[in-house]
């Protein structure tokens, strides 16, 4: 499904990711973890074609076509979604409306009729249900004056609402508390497939027991520099990154 | 090339909706300004003595008057000998049916999304629509009527209801106001009178359209808004006009009267030509707008879309001189490509327990420079007055200009005064996430600047509400900061 080779990118001119490697598979879960400032979010930024970021190097392919030559909401309606480490505020804009407007987009690119009111609306309810989200939210403006926690749900629930094919989720767990967590992983889990993928991108441990990774895979300093199953997540954990980073510094070529 | 500057070009290059011009057989006077234009104008409208003299006060008023100085854009030089003060469609002046209108005029109305046939109407909208200096059809009158309402040109006021006219007449805006209100109380054209009887709550909107269509003219209405004790009445005005290559003057006056608890709700949706890219042509919107809330526990409230415009220039007021009187002002105004507006209001507390409500919610793009200026000012005797002002700037890429000039005067000490300002860029982020969704930059824009100027439009009449937001879209197309 997606195709990472040896991507390179920069911003203002600053090398950040060098030589990304990663294949994913439908009906795969890979978490990725690493230090700050490694580059996890700039690899998901990369994804989803944020501007600010040049490709120097490498290709993505992406169910069959080049990611990187498509803008970013051809991105999004060819299925790719971005969970934010930091959801943005969008004042006056109704999180409903919002929500229709994404959902008809994306139905649009496919050649599929906008969703009559009703339909749109019933598929609001059930996917409330599904993620347990907090219907008072949906009728707030986008993010504006959410908590934290808050604003990784709705991000996690647009996510349910678009069914994406492949989803990034850049420390969604961050900010939220133990319940939050488990409803949040719960829902992820209930969006699975063997038809769908997940990148999850997290600091711990926790997160990983409960939506349970094929792999994980260590970012650091712009290259993925250790995979392995779940158990390298335990490992981490109890180790940090430090161990790592020596056996790094050793594998570098000396400048 | 990034897509902020593609964007950013494609607004430089967005096109007028309305820029056609109808092919008409037209009156119009010859260019010029003397007493002579004046006495033409007012036997062309075969108008009484006391208004003819009336008007030749205003002249020479406009004479003696200069140019203010204080605005915050370059004053340009208009040539008042070198406009036409009177075009208006031949055949007939005075229309007793539509069937008596040129089709060619229907057929323009129609064009603008006006439609005068009133089984074709948006109901509960009851329309006058004003061609150059004059007025086509004023529309489900005889409901109206019905009601004692009379909702009828500025020109049959004057002939069938000459007491109510020359009783408020320039009560509002006295002639000496500014030398644009003067010029415009020596030759103005037509424009809209209202009249909501006591107790009377109008049932429909009522709704003028504007066209400047004439090469060469200046559009000059005047519009008279009287709601008597308890009634309510919401009005509405909106307008277009052709693209040319030369600018047009357009100065009307508006005058609102709210006598003991009545509410005047007034929406403004103004797009005028703005001019091409460079800033040529376009329509300087000169207008002088004020009411005045007479009676207590009366309300006149102002909203006002204002997109068009090479320059509009205004500051629609409130007197509140009842006790308990309330006035609003609700303004979203885009300034794109060469744009300029210097707009805000006034609100003049001297009943007691007076309160005012300012949201101005600006926006600029491309070249566009927005300027907010309002004047707080709160009598001796305005005892607990209270204002709260809101002033919102929004800038759109990097080359366009946002500015503030709040002016505060109290002279009583148990009156509150409030003001908030802010000023945002569109933020890049803004537009990705929308983008990550499905949404692309034109339309991540439109969601960003409508949700922004929300609180406005929102006080907008429904119908009125979502053609506004249509407005902000065009003249904002696809802008990313
Ligand atoms: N706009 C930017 N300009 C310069 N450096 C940046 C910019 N954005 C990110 N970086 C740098 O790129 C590196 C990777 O950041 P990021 O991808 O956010 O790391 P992570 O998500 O792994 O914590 C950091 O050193 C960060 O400072
Ligand atoms: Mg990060």
């Amino acid at each position: 499904m997606l195709d990472i080779k040896n991507l390179h990118a920069a911003v203002e001119g600053n090398a950040i990711l060098k030589g990304i490697n990663l294949t994913v598979k439908p009906g795969e879960v890979h978490a990725i973890m690493g230090p700050n400032g490694s580059g996890k979010s700039s690899l998901a930024s990369v994804l989803a074609g944020r501007e600010s970021y040049e490709v120097t190097e490498g290709s993505v392919d992406f169910l069959g076509k080049d990611l990187l030559d498509m803008s970013p909401e051809v991105r999004a309606r060819e299925g790719l979604f971005l969970a934010f480490q930091y959801p943005v505020e969008i004042p006056g804009v109704s999180n409903i409306n919002f929500l229709k407007t994404a959902v008809n987009e994306i139905r649009a690119y496919h050649g599929q009729p906008p969703m009559q009111a009703k339909a749109f609306l019933d598929m609001l309810k059930s996917k409330q249900k599904l993620m347990e989200f907090d219907a008072n939210l949906m009728n707030r403006s986008l993010n504006e004056g959410f908590s934290g926690g808050e604003k990784k749900r709705n991000d996690v629930f647009q996510m349910a609402m678009l069914e994406p094919k492949l989803a990034i989720m850049d420390e969604t767990d961050s900010g939220l508390d133990i319940d939050a967590l488990r409803i949040v992983s719960a829902g992820v889990n209930k969006l699975r497939s063997k038809d769908n993928a997940f990148i999850i991108i997290t600091h711990y441990q926790r997160l990983l027991e409960y939506i349970v990774p094929d792999f994980v895979h260590v970012l650091y300093n712009g290259r993925i520099v250790k995979s392995g199953t779940k158990e390298l997540a335990l490992e981490l954990e109890e180790k940090g990154y430090d161990w790592l980073k020596e056996d790094i510094r050793l594998e570098e070529p000396v400048q | 090339m990034s897509a902020e500057q593609d964007i950013l070009q494609e607004l430089a290059g967005r096109e007028y909706e309305f820029g056609f011009e109808t092919q008409i057989e037209m009156d119009i006077a010859a260019p010029g300004l003397n007493e002579d234009t004046i006495r033409f104008i007012s036997a062309k409208k075969e108008e009484p003595e006391w208004l003819l003299e009336w008007r030749l006060k205003g002249f020479q008023l406009f004479q003696k008057l200069t140019m203010p100085n204080w605005q915050n854009f370059k004053l340009p030089e208009v040539d008042f000998q070198g406009v036409s003060y009177y075009a208006a469609p031949k055949n007939k002046v005075k229309y007793n049916s539509l069937d008596e209108v040129d089709p060619e005029l229907l057929r323009t109305f129609e064009k603008l999304g006006i439609p005068l046939e009133e089984q074709k109407m948006l109901s509960g909208v009851a329309v006058d629509a004003v061609f150059d200096s004059i007025s086509v059809a004023t529309t489900f009158k005889a409901q109206l009527h019905e009601l004692g309402i009379i909702f009828c040109s500025f020109g049959e006021a004057v002939q069938e209801y000459p007491e109510l006219v020359k009783k408020y007449l320039g009560t509002v805006v006295p002639q000496s106001d500014n030398i644009y209100a003067a010029l415009n109380s020596a030759v103005f054209s037509d424009g809209s009178f209202v009249y909501i009887p006591k107790g009377v709550r109008c049932p429909m909107e009522l709704s003028t359209y504007f066209r400047i269509n004439a090469k060469n003219t200046g559009q000059f209405e005047r519009t008279l808004i009287i709601a008597d004790d308890n009634s309510y009445v919401s009005y509405l005005e909106g307008c277009t006009a052709p693209m040319r290559d030369e600018n047009q003057l357009h100065a009307a006056v508006v005058e609102l009267i709210a006598m003991d608890h009545a509410e005047i709700k007034y929406s403004t949706v103004q797009n005028w030509y703005p001019g091409d890219k460079d800033g040529k042509g376009g329509i300087y919107n000169f207008v002088t707008k004020r009411g005045i809330c007479k009676g207590k526990n009366s309300k006149i409230s102002w909203t006002q879309v204002e997109t068009g415009s090479a320059i509009t220039w205004k500051y629609p007021g409130v007197i509140l001189q009842g006790d308990n009187s309330i006035g609003e002002f609700y303004s979203v105004a885009v300034t794109a490509n060469k744009q300029v507006a210097d707009t805000g209001t006034k609100m003049v507390h001297i009943g007691k327990n007076t309160k005012s409500r300012i949201i101005s919610k600006g926006i600029s793009a491309g070249h566009g420079h927005n300027t907010y200026r309002g004047l707080v000012k709160v009598g001796p005797n305005a005892t607990n007055a209270r204002n709260f002002t809101q002033c919102d700037s929004l800038l759109i890429g990097d080359r366009c200009g946002a500015h503030t000039f709040p002016y505060i005067e109290s002279k009583n000490n148990t009156a509150m005064v409030e003001h908030e300002a802010t000023t945002s860029k569109i933020g890049e982020d803004q537009v990705f996430y929308l983008n990550q969704r499905g949404i692309d930059n034109e339309q991540a824009v439109n969601m960003i600047v409508n949700g922004y100027a929300k609180e406005v439009l929102n006080q907008l009449p429904m119908e009125f509400a979502v053609e506004a937001q249509k407005l902000l879209s065009i003249t904002l197309e696809g802008s990313v900061g």
